[in-house]
Parts: structure tokens; sequence; C-alpha cells
């Protein structure tokens, strides 16, 4: 994926005038709260509960986040496992909705993270193309008319009747890829862990995510790759421990988090 | 990809709201009994790909295929027929179509609502990946045992003629009613087990022993004038006999049952539907984090 970005052209002109804000984050917390014991059953819980005994742990995956993104930006964020990198972009994506705080996103939102998720593998391809984009949230309709595109993109025109266990992963790849780039995005979130296919059909994906954002899509990437923050991207956020440490210049940031990590 | 597109109005205060773009906003928020209905509205394609899944995938690497969804319920209601007619020797033929249509509406209900429950949680965590419309398994859970009901009724009507029931009167025609209301009293079930079943992983094997508790609480292989009055009067509390009565007079008796049987179909399962959307959506943003 990473030499996908790597080679995106300098910011378009579109991007020189006044920063519109794209993604806003006013101090967004999310926390996770679970038992702090198993219990052995719902017996045992309703006990606990009417003892007053029933302790949860809190594990804060977020902590009063604030960043504004401007359309056309690609911004990094950078920090170890656990971090809360793949949180942050959930919950830009609305998928885990903060338990405290405020995001706004101006836009369609590509989440490409858990990319295929709800493929199911004896369906074929073409019903899984379906499944997948009305799940991402497309009408049938929209999916029918940009079918063709889809499959040419994806390079499957003679597989979409064949059941998805017989493609390989990076086919899979394609296929997921295609469908939740077809239509043109405002804010791509792109996760590192994504490898999609071969070396050429990766310049084809390096190639759709420049043309989203010559047309001023802000790309948020996600990595612990200090080499590529600092290449692709205009500004990085640290998040350790699910705080920001820092957010400035890629250049100064992914140096302060070599100095340290 | 993801629309969105949540909010007709500008949250106040937003510093967007200038755009005409569409946008989010996690703190705009219509109340949520109305915002999941709004958001199923716009992944309403959505529900007809997931019955399709699961019908297409449920016999599939099989040679018969689909056909089993016909084929097996054919089958089951033959040996029943067998069963209650000739090792049982009930007197009339009547009595196995009673007991098959009860068995019709209970498989519907049973499967709905556990398949509600299961699909939320164990569609690949799904709900923890993709930002999309929780009570989507549900409905769709539902629109499954419809197909599944409503292929299952041709078997049935086969083996009802053969065995000398008149299937086939104008009551027929009412019968899209009697399946309405088990549906909406499913689905309000189904909602509500599953807004528990999130949290507490011991709530599906407990409502499986349940089911088979209420199964035999209502009349479905047992008719129900051969019970003492006071036990009678007992299963009159519960909402599924009269579902099941309406279901089995149209298809059995060829006609409507009493007024009386109608309300308290139609209330019971619109006061369910109504609870169990309430129940679901209070805390549907929260599912995601528990998956």
């Amino acid at each position: 994926m990473f030499d996908v970005l790597t080679r995106l052209s300098d910011p378009p002109a579109v991007l020189t005038s006044p920063a519109v804000v794209s993604v806003r984050l006013e101090s967004v917390s999310v926390r996770f709260r679970m038992p702090r014991e198993r219990y052995s059953g719902l017996k045992e819980l309703a006990v606990r509960w009417a003892q007053g005994r029933f302790e949860t742990i809190d594990i804060w995956a977020l902590r009063q986040v604030s960043l504004t993104l401007s359309a056309g930006e690609i911004f990094g964020v950078v920090g170890v496992n656990g971090a809360g990198k793949t949180t942050l972009l959930k919950a830009i994506a609305g998928v885990l909705h903060p338990t405290e705080g405020r995001i706004w996103v101006q836009g369609s939102v590509a989440p490409l993270l858990e990319l295929g998720a709800g493929f199911h593998p004896e369906l074929t391809g073409r019903e899984n193309l379906y499944l997948y984009g009305t799940l991402l949230g497309n009408s049938r309709r929209q999916l029918r008319q940009a079918y063709d595109s889809i499959v040419d993109f994806a390079e499957l025109d003679s597989f979409m009747d064949a059941p998805l266990r017989t493609y390989s992963s990076g086919m899979a790849a394609r296929l997921a890829f295609a469908v939740a780039t077809h239509r043109r995005a405002d804010v791509l979130l792109v996760d590192e862990v994504l490898a999609v296919g071969d070396v050429h059909f990766q310049e084809k994906c390096r190639r759709r995510m420049e043309e989203f954002r010559t047309e001023g899509a802000t790309i948020l990437l996600v990595s612990h790759d200090p080499g590529l923050l600092t290449q692709m991207c205009d500004r990085v956020a640290w998040l350790a421990d699910g705080r920001v440490v820092a957010i400035g210049a890629a250049d100064e940031i992914v140096e302060r988090y070599l100095a340290i990590g | 990809m993801l629309d969105c597109q949540p909010m007709p109005i500008p949250h106040a205060g937003s510093p967007l709201a200038a755009s005409p773009l569409l946008f989010y906003d996690s703190a705009a928020r219509a109340t949520p009994f109305i915002e999941e209905g709004l958001a199923l509205a716009r992944y309403r394609d959505l529900v007809p790909q997931l019955v399709a899944r699961s019908v297409k995938t449920r016999y599939k690497r099989s040679f018969l295929g689909v056909a089993w969804t016909m084929v097996n319920p054919l089958l089951t209601m033959l040996v029943l027929t067998f069963v209650f007619s000739q090792l049982f020797r009930y007197p009339s033929a009547q009595y196995a179509l009673y007991v098959l249509t009860g068995l019709l509406a209970w498989n519907f209900f049973a499967q709905t609502t556990t398949a509600a429950m299961g699909d939320l949680i164990w569609s690949g965590g799904l709900i923890g990946r993709i930002s999309l419309p929780k009570s989507v398994f549900a409905v769709a859970a539902v629109g499954t045992g419809l197909v599944n009901l409503l292929l299952a009724l041709v078997p049935f009507a086969v083996i009802a003629v053969l065995a000398g029931g008149q299937v086939f009167s104008p009551a027929l025609l009412l019968l899209p009613l009697p399946i309405l209301l088990l549906a909406m009293f499913a689905l309000g079930i189904g909602l509500t087990v599953s807004s528990l079943a999130i949290y507490f992983a011991d709530v599906m094997p407990t409502y499986e022993v349940l089911l088979t508790v209420w199964f035999y609480l209502t009349p479905i292989i047992y008719p129900v004038d051969l019970l003492p009055p006071a036990v009678a009067a007992v299963l009159r509390l519960n909402p599924m006999y009269y579902l099941v009565t309406m279901f089995r007079s149209i298809l059995v008796e060829g006609r409507l049952p009493p007024p009386e049987v109608l309300l308290v179909a139609g209330v019971s399962s619109l006061v369910m539907l109504l609870f169990g959307w309430w129940t679901f959506t209070r805390k549907a943003r929260e599912y995601a984090y528990h998956v």
C-alpha cells in the first residue's frame, strides 16, 4: 500500500486557497468498558449487581483528541500498537460513536480499513459486489450502474460468477478496493494494514487516490512506518496511549517520535 | 462508500453548517427511535442482499441447493402427517393440518428471533467494522423467515389438498394479515433479545430454552379444547396463541377467527414491535463496542 501512496503528486492548486475544514474532532474520547472479572452467568452477574459489587474496567482508547483536517490535506497518524490509531479511524468512519466530544466530517467517507468485511466465501464475486456495496451504504441501482466500471477496475471480468472462496486473497482485496472507491469520496481513511494486490494493481490504487485528491479529497493515513509518513504527509499527529502527543509538520513529528521510540 | 448524510438540517454550531455538502456530525441526533428508522431507510437495499445471502448460503454446496428451502419442509410435513394421522390415529386428517399450520407459524417465529440475535452478534463482527444501522440484521432475519415461510406454504398446500383440506377458500386472500402480524411480533421479540444478547452472552442459550417452554405453552401440537379450563385460561395470556390461531383458522378452517382474537393479535404485535424498537434503538450506538 505504501508504495501506492509515496508517489502522489504535489498538492493541487485548488488547495493553496484558504483551507476548508474537512474533518474536525473536538476533545474526542472513546471508552471501552468491560467487567473486571469474568462472570460465569447472568445469575452471578445479577447477584454482584444487587450487592453493588459489579466493577468495570475502563479502557480509554482515545482521550481528548482534537484535530482539524483541511480539504486536500494528507494527514498522517503515527504511534505504537495500541496507541489508538485504528480507533481514531473507526471513530471518524462512524463505527465507534465517541463516548465524549464531537466529530464532524464533511462529505462522503471511503473507509479503506477492514476492506472486504462482510464478504461471504460461498457467494459469487457478483453477489459479493452487491452485498459489500450495500453494506457500505450504496443503493442497488447505483451499484448496477457502476457494475462494469467496478469489475473493470478490479480486473475480475471472467471471475464474477465464481464463488469468492476460489479467489486468491489479492483478487478479493481488488474487488473490495474497487467497490469501496467506485464513487469519488471526500475523505479517505487509509489503514496501513491494507495491502491490495500486486505492484500493477497498487499503481492503479495510487492513481485512483490521486484522482480523488486532485478533486480536493482529504486523506487520513495511519502507519507505523516513519519513512512513509515523512514522504507522504503534510502534517502528522503522534498518538500515544490514546492521547495526541504532538501535531505538526511531518518531518518534525516523526523525528521526535523516533527519538523516543 | 459510507454516505454521511444523516441530518437534513445542519446541527446548530457546526463549523460546516454553511456547506451544502453531506456531512456527519456525531452530536447531531434526532431521538434514537427515529434516527435508526431513517438510517434503515437509507440502507433499505441492504436488507434484500442480506436475505439473499442467508437463503443462498444455507444449502449452498448441496446438490439441490436453494430447492432444499422447499423440499425440507415438504419432507418434514409428510413425516408429521404420517405420524399424526396413521400412528396416533387421530380421527381426521384435519388434525394433521392443525399441527402443520401451527408448526409453520411457530418455526417462522422461532427461527426469525434466533437469527436476529445470531446475525447481529456473529456476522463476522460486522458492526464493529462497518458503520451501518444495527437493526438491519433483525429486519433481514424477518425477511429470510418470510421467504422460508412462503416457500413452505407451497408443499403445505399440496399436502392439505391431498389430505382433503380446504386450503383454497376466499379467506386465503386474508393470509397476508396474520403473516404481517407474526412478522411484527417476531421483529419486536427479535430486537428485544438482540439488545440483551449484545451485553450478555448467556441470553442466547437462555432464550433457546425459553423458546421450548413457550412452544409447549402455545397450542401447536395439541388441541386447546383438550385442556382443563383453568389451563386454557392461562394460555390465553400468550400472544402467540392468538397469532397462531389466526394463521391457522384461515388456512385450515377457511375463515377469519373471532374479532377478539384479531384484536388481541393486532394490539400485541404492534405493542411488541414498538417496545422492541424502543429497547433496541435506545442503546444502538453502543453496540459496536461490545462485539
